[in-house]
């Protein structure tokens, strides 16, 4: 089969790395293959026979039953509010960048760079804790209001729905907001120097020096990021959700991603939820797509 | 590269003294008012839950330390060590980063490495079968499914197996090999080195810089790790860190009860300062499983930083 001696080489290595392609076969590709319980009325613990193939089914009591219907408009509201959120507030980290880098002393602007970067490495769970820890009854926020008689009583911050998408969307900023920050930092950095004396040879001030030659080098970064952001439209992740849900926000904090998991692990809608998961899978795919066509029509290359 | 990041003040032509406008002024002091700000809002919520667990338990129940710890003591620390299943918790975490990482960096290096060899057999197709699945993913149930199939639920090895090859990195391990000059590799061949022997003697050595990245990134989101062990988990033995806080926060009435069993005889007025409450432990395990992040991030910033760098520039 293998004629030369550089064929048999170039076999040996292909069974060198065997092994990992067949990992990769099993943990993802060979997974896809569940997606046939969206064809099925799937209970658990017993094996798929042929008479249990719905067919549809799943996919039309999405728009058919009128309990489900409701359930999902809610998670969709849930999860457009929360992507959309990101989106309007999607220059957030560029300003950010931006303006730390006015700073002049620079022992504070590293300070600051490596405070605001810390908390994009810890964990959902460890920004719940904080959160839990800061907003409780006791916690440090209730504490001063009330000495300050502002409230007479502690606020239960965590249960009230009340801008509930614009505190998820804060905490999503706080633990983020720092390390995007980076990205645009490093595009400044590669602003040729020239340009810069040159406009305060004319005269620019600091501001105008900031919206006339900063802000348009970084632009091409943000484009990426809001192209990026698009992509990911209806994946907000479900950890972050997972662990600020409770029962009294529940409805107002489901999104997709966590609203597939609570399907399944919660009320046992295995079928429904892989049928959900399906569908958003293929409207995603259809985002990157066009996000990615629409990149490459701006500015010449994709990003995938 | 070369350049630090840039300050308005340096570009002084020669000759030319620019005199600060009154608006330049004010945008400063702005400035590091409101990054002052951002500052205080990511360093003191990790001081606040340091200054409680350390302080009187009774006190910090009742939400009365805030700015300075009051009756400094350390018996928390000790307290939840004895805490049922949290020093289990702590192995299984210690134990997945440490063999998640090696793991990880190994196959990065070691696939990225033979990618580039052009002789090997269908490796165009190979290397694009492990890089599109980036791109997609089956989903929560599928994939619960396929692990209770291959019996990798309650299974330590749920934590490595399933995360063993990422692409992205096996990618950037590519890119680096790829700019590694070439004669290297044919002066080792020439010795009549294998490729096993190149890989292991020339380019790790080699391409350590990016492997510290990709090691870096791979630890922290193993200590972080919690969606696995909330879908993939029941057996108690093999809960992590994360899920076990997590337990503690949303569960305070169980630890309450779990508390109340273990100190029985603690209930003496002198000792209730340090008598365990729900708040104390749940300060104390946030400091315990936040720690090493903490001590970790400032000294390898600079590799964290490569690595968005390069994610930026593959993007």
């Amino acid at each position: 089969m293998f004629k030369t001696r550089k064929q048999r080489e170039g076999f040996k290595e292909f069974l060198l790395v065997l092994p990992f392609i067949i990992i990769i076969a099993i943990f993802c590709y060979y997974p896809l293959y569940g997606w046939v319980y969206a064809f099925f009325d799937y209970k658990p613990p017993q094996a798929l026979t042929p008479d249990k193939f719905v067919g549809l089914k799943w996919f039309k009591s999405m728009v058919e039953n009128p309990v489900k219907v409701k359930q999902i408009l809610g998670v969709l509201r849930n999860t457009f509010a929360i992507s959309g959120l990101s989106l309007l507030f999607s220059w957030f980290p560029m300003m950010f960048a931006v303006f730390l880098n006015e700073i002049r002393c620079v022992p504070f602007k590293k300070f600051v760079q490596t405070v605001t970067t810390i908390p994009n490495f810890i964990s959902w769970v460890l920004v719940f804790s904080i959160a839990y820890s800061v907003l409780n009854s006791t916690g440090v926020v209730n504490s001063i209001l009330i000495n300050l008689h502002v409230i007479d009583r502690p606020i239960d911050f965590l249960k009230s729905t009340s801008h509930i998408y614009f505190k998820q969307w804060l905490w999503l900023t706080w633990k983020n907001a720092g390390w995007a920050a980076i990205m645009y930092i490093a595009a400044i950095t590669g602003i040729d120097e020239q340009m810069i004396e040159a406009a305060r040879v004319d005269g620019a001030n600091r501001m105008q020096i900031i919206r006339h030659i900063t802000i348009p080098s970084i632009l091409p970064t943000y484009f990426v990021i809001v192209m990026l952001n698009l992509a990911n439209f209806l994946t907000n992740g479900m950890e972050q959700f997972y662990v600020f849900q409770n029962s009294f926000n529940k409805e107002y904090i489901q999104v997709l991603d966590l609203y597939v998991y609570n399907l399944a692990m919660g009320s046992g809608g295995y079928s429904l939820s892989v049928a959900v998961s399906i569908l958003k899978t293929i409207v995603s795919i259809i985002l990157l797509t066009l996000t990615n066509g629409f990149s490459k029509l701006v500015r010449g290359e994709g990003f995938i | 590269m070369k350049k630090r990041v840039k300050d308005f003040d340096d570009y002084k032509p020669s000759g030319v003294h620019y005199k600060r406008s009154f608006g330049d002024i004010m945008m400063s002091v702005i400035t590091y008012i409101v990054y002052s700000i951002f500052a205080f809002v990511c360093v003191y919520p990790f001081y606040y839950i340091f200054i409680n667990s350390i302080s009187n338990n009774q006190l910090s129940e009742r939400g009365k330390v805030i700015f300075v710890p009051l009756q400094v003591h350390f018996t928390n620390y000790i307290s939840v060590m004895k805490l049922e299943g949290l020093f289990e918790a702590a192995k299984i975490s210690l134990a997945r980063t440490a063999i998640g990482t090696i793991v990880v960096v190994f196959t990065s290096a070691f696939l990225g490495y033979m990618f580039t060899s052009k002789n090997m057999w269908g490796r165009k197709f190979w290397f694009r079968f492990i890089a599109a699945t980036m791109y997609f993913n089956a989903g929560i149930i599928p994939l619960y499914i396929t692990m209770t199939n291959i019996k990798l639920t309650n299974n330590f090895w749920i934590y490595i197996l399933p995360t063993a090859i990422s692409p992205f990195y096996m990618i950037l391990c590519k890119t680096f090999v790829e700019a590694t000059p070439g004669e290297l590799r044919e002066a080792a061949l020439i010795d009549g080195a294998g490729t096993l022997t190149i890989f292991f003697r020339i380019m790790i050595p080699v391409i350590k810089p990016i492997l510290a990245t990709v090691a870096i990134f791979t630890a922290v989101n193993q200590w972080n790790s919690f969606q696995d062990t909330l879908i993939y988990i029941t057996d108690k033995k093999l809960n992590t860190l994360q899920f076990v806080l997590y337990q503690y926060i949303t569960q305070s009435s169980s630890i309450k009860a779990l508390l109340n069993g273990s100190s029985s005889s603690a209930n003496i007025a002198a000792s209730m300062a340090k008598m365990q409450t729900a708040t104390s432990v749940r300060m104390t395990v946030t400091i315990v499983v936040v720690t090493p992040i903490l001590l970790v991030y400032p000294f390898f910033q600079k590799y964290f930083t490569k690595g968005i760098m390069i994610g930026a520039v593959k993007g």
